[in-house]
């Protein structure tokens, strides 16, 4: 219960004082009963800074540059697509739930949550919390969000997440009680809940011209490509914000941020380069944060296709490379090595399994084997992401090693994903922080949207709803690890890194999370950031 | 003489020619992109039967040829179409990236021509002294720096060590004017290529012009030095200079892009390059649109005014 802390009102009127102690006991009080029912509620690690900071101080105004979507931003928060979308969103709304640091799903608006027997029905319990209006937050709103996000006509990024509800069946069971019922057995349906961009918005709202959330913020003013003005929220259910004001401003080039960070133009500068934070990183103008596993890091490999449909030149792959070298070349060293594995540091993750390394005789050998010597393989890859065309070109010349030749095509950065998804055999691949089991259920499925490893398999796809429809959690668990065994043997996914996400601020700013990875709660967390 | 009043009206009349050549090449050009703003849009969660539903939202399932006609439709009625991806009017966008882009291209030409005709001028009338050696090394080793490196060696000394002007225009949300600090180095960048072309120019002008036998004349007149410098000399050696002055106003539509992005102002060149990497097509083709009839506007100017100050360019022609 470390998180829920009571927050020392200053300056506030005695009203608001008296309805925000009632607020966070009721939290208390709720979160309790959350962590008793779902019997798996993981605790985010302490909010990195808090101690040795000081004690918070109220007031001021933070500007946070981020790169963005230029003059066609919008503010509604299912649209939310980019990293700045995120952060807004945040600021301005709330998800019934959220991801703590090792990616499972910490109750927010939601008090609780408990399934029925059969996995297939939820039962979430919302905390008293009001809109900027003052409207409170009710059931009804919640089933309006997710009708929302999963409307046909339109194309919102969590609607894939919430495919597993049956919206026409779930019902408000009283205000502060929503029954989702469910198409499948869905024992890690709280993920649904913390999705990226299912943020509940007001029952009807269509509109997002001047947001009305329930956030730690409020909206001020909007010029889209250039800057979101907001304010606190005082009576935000999880404490006021410290700032009295936020403002988002956007910055495309990362070479403006930092020049805006140290410049005194802004405080916070979002997504740095591996070789700036080296260059400032001890230097005394700026703080440079590091945010662990924040993007995993690799290549695909098309299972359904040869030369990968043999599992040994997949093997042969996984054991040509030498994945301190890529980190080191393609990050500048800025994250740690892969093991073939989705989700580092995130719950269920197989850590027992042993670090692969890099063993060019016993790639040369399952290659003959497999009647695969002197290979040569097209891969795909383009300046779609930090690092992707360096880290092919190392990978080149570790496979050459290994009598491989790779031939590196580089393809356009906008359509990449598009491009690699179905063509080609081989291509540099990245994704951001995300339960294991949403990286299974939307790329390793047979029915999986994106699968761009082309992994098919009936014991596979069994074996995952095995694990949704297992209630236990040790019991869920140790299927977990035989489902990560096998993909490290044999699957598709040559993991080799996990980058950090570097972020840098002005030195004055106190209470940014370093433990929480890009996207999940206390990443971009601007109510618990105050100015020293 | 028939010949002398025909020539600026045909020059005019090929305005709207090659506007409408600008219209039908922007389309070919922007059907090329490979992808579309729904491939865009969908980036690395590229489920196909997401990316078939924002097409159908966005009407990119219509034939080409009906997109095609469309378009030209709305825009014979001063419609520019509105924006796939946030729904906006490109009217309103282009508005919106107008006024900071008009700042920093007005402010640049404004200071342009007196500072590189005076430049040239200058060192003309040193011809091979000290001031002239001096003015043509620095404008070559100044021209020869690309407008990026410049950018970040300013921002380095000026803003970030010596901190007397503000690195980038953060927080201005698009008024320069009020807050003209956040302008000097983008100017400076801007200027500092085309002034050291224009100078060059006006100088070479300046000397052939000096040497000509109808200064020379002007000078057996009696006529003062200055008076022969200014008004017989000047005018012949600013013909060339105002074609490149003209070249320079289309090229300041695209330097502008390189500096808004490193100074970060949300001018047209911000509004194109988000457009482009989102596939907007509406976006860009109003945006290139708008660039074209620019374009073509101030060469038919600077043509119209070249004829005026030196008829005899068109006599020996």
């Amino acid at each position: 219960m470390s998180r829920i802390h009571p927050r020392i009102p200053l300056g506030a009127s005695l009203a608001g004082t008296s309805r925000r102690a009632f607020l966070t006991a009721g939290g208390v009080a709720a979160l309790t009963l959350a962590v008793g029912c779902t019997g798996g509620t993981a605790e985010p690690g302490p909010r990195a800074g808090t101690p040795g900071e000081g004690t918070p101080r109220r007031g001021g105004r933070l500007r946070a540059a981020f790169p963005g979507g230029g003059a066609n931003e919008t503010l509604d928060p299912h649209l939310a697509n980019l990293f700045v979308d995120v952060a807004r969103a945040k600021a301005l709304f709330d998800k019934l739930a959220d991801y703590g640091a090792d990616l499972a799903p910490v109750p927010r608006l939601a008090a609780g949550w408990e399934p029925n027997a059969t996995l297939d029905t939820w039962r979430v319990r919302l905390r008293p919390a009001t809109f900027h209006d003052g409207r409170p937050v009710t059931a009804e709103d919640v089933l309006y969000s997710f009708r929302r996000i999963a409307d046909p006509a339109r194309a919102f990024r969590a609607k894939a997440a919430s495919e597993s509800i049956d919206h026409a069946a779930s019902r408000v069971v009283d205000p502060a009680t929503v029954e989702f019922r469910l198409k499948l057995p869905y024992a890690e349906f709280p993920n649904v809940l913390a999705a990226f961009g299912a943020y509940i918005v007001p029952a009807g709202a269509d509109s997002f011209e001047r947001p009305v959330g329930s956030g730690p913020f409020v909206f001020g003013s909007f010029k889209p490509g250039s800057s979101l003005l907001l304010r606190r929220n005082d009576g935000y259910w999880d404490g006021a914000p410290h700032l009295d004001e936020l403002e988002f401003v956007i910055a495309g080039e990362e070479s403006a941020r930092t020049n805006a960070l140290l410049g005194g133009q802004v405080e916070y500068a979002h997504e740095l380069n591996p070789a700036t934070a080296r260059v400032h990183e001890g230097g005394g103008r700026i703080t440079v944060l590091r945010l662990r596993n924040s993007a995993m890091q690799g290549f695909v490999m098309k299972t359904d296709r040869p030369p990968f449909d043999d599992r040994r030149v997949r093997q042969a792959f996984c054991l040509i490379a030498d994945r301190r070298e890529l980190v080191d070349g393609a990050l500048s060293g800025a994250g740690e090595v892969g093991n073939d594995l989705f989700g580092k540091g995130c719950r269920y993750y197989a850590a027992s399994l042993p670090q692969r390394t890099q063993d060019l005789v016993r790639a040369r050998a399952l290659l003959r084997e497999a009647g695969a010597e002197g290979l040569t393989v097209t891969l795909d890859t383009a300046p779609a992401a930090t690092g992707f065309v360096e880290a092919a070109g190392i990978f080149k010349e570790q496979a050459a090693k290994a009598g491989v030749t790779v031939q590196v095509r580089i393809g356009n950065k906008d359509t990449y994903w598009k491009d690699i998804l179905t063509a080609g055999t081989l291509a540099s691949y990245r994704s951001g922080a995300m339960p294991i089991e949403s990286h299974v259920s939307q790329r390793l499925l047979t029915g999986s949207t994106t699968n761009a490893t082309r992994w098919r398999d009936r014991d596979f796809d069994e074996l995952y709803r095995q694990i949704q429809s297992t209630p236990d959690e040790a019991s869920r668990t140790a299927l977990y690890e035989r489902m990560q065994r096998r993909l490290h043997d044999e699957g598709g996914f040559l993991i080799w890194g996990f980058a950090d996400w570097i972020v840098a601020t002005a030195n004055r700013v106190r209470g940014v999370a370093t433990n929480a990875p890009a996207n999940t709660l206390d990443w971009a967390r601007f109510d618990k950031v105050w100015l020293g | 003489m028939s010949a002398d009043r025909g020539r600026p009206a045909r020059r005019l009349l090929l305005g709207p020619v090659q506007i409408a050549a600008v219209v039908v090449l922007i389309f070919a050009l922007t059907e090329a992109l490979p992808g579309d703003a729904a491939v865009a849009l969908a980036g690395d969660q590229p489920d196909p039967e997401r990316i078939a539903r924002i097409r159908e939202s966005m009407g990119l399932d219509r034939s080409m040829g009906g997109r095609f006609g469309a378009w030209v439709e709305r825009l014979a009625h001063g419609d520019l179409g509105t924006s796939l991806v946030s729904g906006r009017p490109v009217a309103d966008l282009l508005a919106d990236g107008f006024g900071p882009t008009l700042v920093l291209a007005g402010v640049t030409v404004v200071l342009l021509v007196p500072l590189s005709v005076g430049l040239g001028v200058l060192a003309a009338r040193r011809e091979g002294g000290p001031v002239d050696r001096l003015i043509s090394a620095l404008t070559s080793a100044v021209h020869a720096v690309p407008e990026f490196a410049l950018g970040v060696l300013l921002i380095t000394l000026f803003a970030l060590e010596l901190r007397w002007l503000p690195p980038t225009a953060v927080g201005t949300d698009g008024d320069l004017l009020g807050r003209p600090a956040v302008l000097v180095l983008p100017v400076v960048v801007l200027l500092s290529r085309p002034v050291c072309t224009i100078a060059r120019l006006v100088r070479a002008g300046m000397i052939d012009a000096m040497a000509s036998p109808y200064v020379a004349h002007a000078r057996r007149q009696g006529l003062s030095g200055a008076r022969v410098c200014w008004t017989h000399a000047l005018p012949n050696a600013l013909a060339p200079a105002t074609q490149q002055l003209a070249r320079t106003c289309d090229w300041l539509l695209s330097g502008v892009i390189v500096v808004e992005a490193l100074f970060v102002v949300p001018g047209l060149g911000t509004v194109l390059v988000d457009a482009v990497a989102a596939r907007d097509i509406p976006v860009i083709q109003g945006l290139a649109l708008v660039f074209g009839v620019v374009t073509v506007s101030v060469n038919l100017v600077a043509d119209l005014v070249t004829l005026r100050l030196a008829p005899r360019v068109e006599v020996a022609a």
